[in-house]
């Protein structure tokens, strides 16, 4: 019989982002996160238990540039930090972690990137198996494209559903101060436009973000001090399958599927999805694997096609539903993150807001 | 000067990577090199191209190799408009394709050479043009064409070659970044023959250089404070190894972490101008400028004694 799980919850959510910032750099761009993530949560900064960062050495181009960014988070006295080579919702999930095992009560974690520095799509070539594929360099984009022909081929989805995906996730973008691309074209607009990557078009690729977020996390009666209305995590869970894309059924996200069904989607109604959608065609097939009923409202920010400030794009994720919650908007919703090519490792993350 | 501060970034491992291949992988690669494709037997008996040390789904060791293709199915495609010159396996538009080669029950990633979209398709059967010269590597294959449109050379294995163990992959990302606004104001005051650290407005600790924040906070550090050239040197190596820096290049030199008077930070930089032996903790020196005074911190060459009798240990023994 497992141990019963803490109660933790989001109680301070922040981003920052911007389009091809040429002036501020990474530690200018989390400063105000970490400020104003902490200050929502009224925990004073030096109370806060522990500290984990998701980013990506690679975005900056030099060897633990990352580490970096802890010159925004006020690191003396000594505090107890990690960082993971990650999304920061992988961050989040070590938080998450550490205050089950009962070693603190209150986690910041952050997550940032500057994708505009380098060749952000040629970047994670090197993710790839080094023997057969990264030496051929196909780019992010090139591999989301096969794995959206897959998907077309196998039924799963058509290009009249990226281009609704597609519209919907633009329009919805508008309405987000945070977003950088976001417009009204409709799915008819957006299908008499070039296909650029077959069979993509730009309006179906996340933008090239910089930014960074932070979260607070809570747990027990320190969440309820910190918020009116704390968004509780009640299930949080990632799978990821193998790395050989021929050996994965690319039309079906299999490690979202066993996430979802250990972390409980199923156990309760989804009034909300944010899912961390870098291409169209990959919601239809993470809306299947997460159980999702058509009428599920997902992305309502805009989701990663207005905004993907890469290694804290799933973080925010997590932060728009949770900021749904607390705003009394919905109840529960689900939130998920993603890394590794074609949707290879995903995180699901399942909160609710306290009915009484 | 108001422009960005940006700087072109390169990353390189210099002659290329190398890695070994173990057993498995150096056993695909010797195929390639020999003209030949193998696929190694999954637990549940499906044929894994390329082949992998483990079963993915059991980790269970693999062994039982079995030769695939030479041809095979497209089962998913897409379309390189612009290809990226010098890493991609072409120079001119091509298509990328999942391809199943017969006799296996995965698809390997590959490029397929044709004039254009249109002739590509899921189901669409391929072959491998294989290069003239093969070294061991997935390149070995110059690209893959639709099956019977050329003659399918197969190429004579050399004799007596020896399998292959390891590959090199030439890897290099270009980056432009950008300095960020509290390090530029500080670029920009090295150009002008000044050095400008920066601190927060609670806090009396100035940040030389600047990166935008107190380390200790977190704060915005929004208050600038010209520092002197001068300062301490509170600690220091003595370098015997040739060949790392361009403006010392003799050996023995020595490189220190240098206390600027009004800094709280210390400032790494090579000391020139006395004997490696004789440089100590304590000392007093002053910065050396270039000629040409550029926003970058090789606007400072290097600091040399400048005759002030030594700083008393107690006094900067916290920066020690």
């Amino acid at each position: 019989m497992s141990p019963a799980l803490r109660d933790v919850a989001v109680v301070g959510f922040a981003q920052n982002l911007a389009d091809h910032d040429r002036e501020r750099n990474e530690v200018e761009f989390i400063i105000p996160v970490v400020r104003d993530a902490i200050a929502q949560s009224g925990i004073p900064r030096h109370d806060i238990g522990f500290t984990v960062s998701g980013s990506c050495d690679y975005l900056s181009g030099g060897p633990f540039t990352f580490v970096q960014g802890l010159d925004a988070v006020g690191a003396w006295p000594p505090i107890k930090e990690s960082h993971v080579e990650m999304d920061a919702a992988w961050a989040l999930y070590e938080a998450w972690v550490s205050i089950q095992v009962g070693d603190v009560d209150s986690a910041l974690i952050y997550g940032f990137g500057k994708s505009s520095l380098g060749d952000v799509h040629e970047i994670f070539n090197l993710m790839n198996d080094p023997y057969s594929v990264m030496p051929l360099w196909p780019s992010t984009v090139d591999l989301a494209a096969l794995q959206a022909c897959a998907a077309i081929a196998a039924d799963v989805t058509n290009e009249r559903e990226l281009a609704e995906v597609a519209s919907r996730s633009h329009t919805a973008a508008l309405a987000n101060p945070h977003a950088i691309a976001g417009r009204d074209a409709s799915a008819d607009v957006l299908l008499a436009e070039p296909v650029t990557h077959v069979p993509l078009r730009d309006a179906d690729i996340a933008p090239i973000t910089d930014g960074a977020a932070a979260i607070v996390l809570a747990a027990g009666d320190l969440a309820r001090k910190a918020s009116s209305r704390p968004a509780w995590i009640r299930g949080i869970e990632h799978r990821i399958e193998p790395l050989a894309l021929g050996v994965r059924d690319l039309t079906r996200s299999e490690s979202t599927r066993l996430a979802a069904e250990a972390a409980g989607v199923a156990d309760g109604p989804v009034e909300v999805a944010e899912l961390h959608t870098q291409f169209s065609h990959e919601e239809p097939i993470l809306r299947a694997a997460l159980g999702l009923a058509p009428d599920v409202p997902v992305n309502p920010s805009g989701g990663p096609l207005g905004a993907n400030p890469i290694m804290a794009t799933g973080l925010i994720r997590i932060g728009e539903v949770a900021t749904r919650i607390t705003a009394g908007d919905v109840s529960r919703g689900v939130a998920h993150a993603t890394q590794g090519p074609c949707l290879q490792q995903n995180l699901v993350c399942v909160l609710e807001g306290e009915t009484n | 000067m108001t422009e960005v501060l940006l700087e072109q970034h390169v990353l390189e491992y210099p002659g290329g990577y190398t890695r070994s291949t173990g057993p498995v992988v150096g056993r695909f690669l010797t195929g390639l090199r020999d003209g030949r494709f193998e696929g190694i037997r999954g637990g549940d008996g499906t044929v894994i191209v390329p082949p992998t040390e483990y079963d993915p789904y059991t980790a269970a060791a693999l062994s039982e190799f079995v030769e695939v293709g030479p041809a095979g199915v497209v089962t998913a495609w897409t379309w390189v408009a612009e290809p990226r010159v010098g890493k991609q396996p072409l120079d001119r538009p091509f298509a990328w394709a999942l391809i199943k080669l017969d006799g296996a029950d995965t698809a390997m990633l590959h490029a397929v050479a044709v004039d254009a979209p249109d002739a590509m398709s899921v189901g669409l059967r391929v072959q491998p043009r294989w290069r003239t010269e093969r070294i061991g590597s997935i390149r070995d294959i110059e690209a893959f064409v639709p099956e019977g449109s050329e003659p399918l050379v197969v190429p004579s294995p050399e004799p007596d070659a020896e399998p292959v163990t390891g590959i090199v992959t030439p890897t290099r990302l270009d980056y432009e970044i950008n300095a960020g606004i509290a390090p530029s104001k500080y670029l920009r005051g090295l150009a002008e023959g000044k050095v400008i650290g920066q601190r927060a407005v609670d806090s009396d600790q100035v940040y030389v250089p600047p990166r935008g924040s107190d380390p200790t906070s977190g704060e915005p550090t929004e208050i600038e404070v010209e520092v002197a050239d001068v300062g301490t040197v509170t600690t220091f190596c003595v370098v015997n190894v040739p060949g790392l820096s361009e403006l010392a290049p003799e050996i023995p030199y020595v490189c220190a972490q240098i206390l600027l008077d009004g800094a709280n930070t210390a400032w790494f930089g090579l000391i020139q101008g006395l004997p490696a032996d004789e440089v100590r903790m304590g000392l007093r020196v002053k910065a050396v400028w270039a000629d040409e005074l550029i926003p970058n911190a090789a606007s400072i060459k290097w600091f040399e004694p400048n005759g002030e009798p030594d700083t008393p240990y107690e006094s900067y023994r916290e920066y020690a």
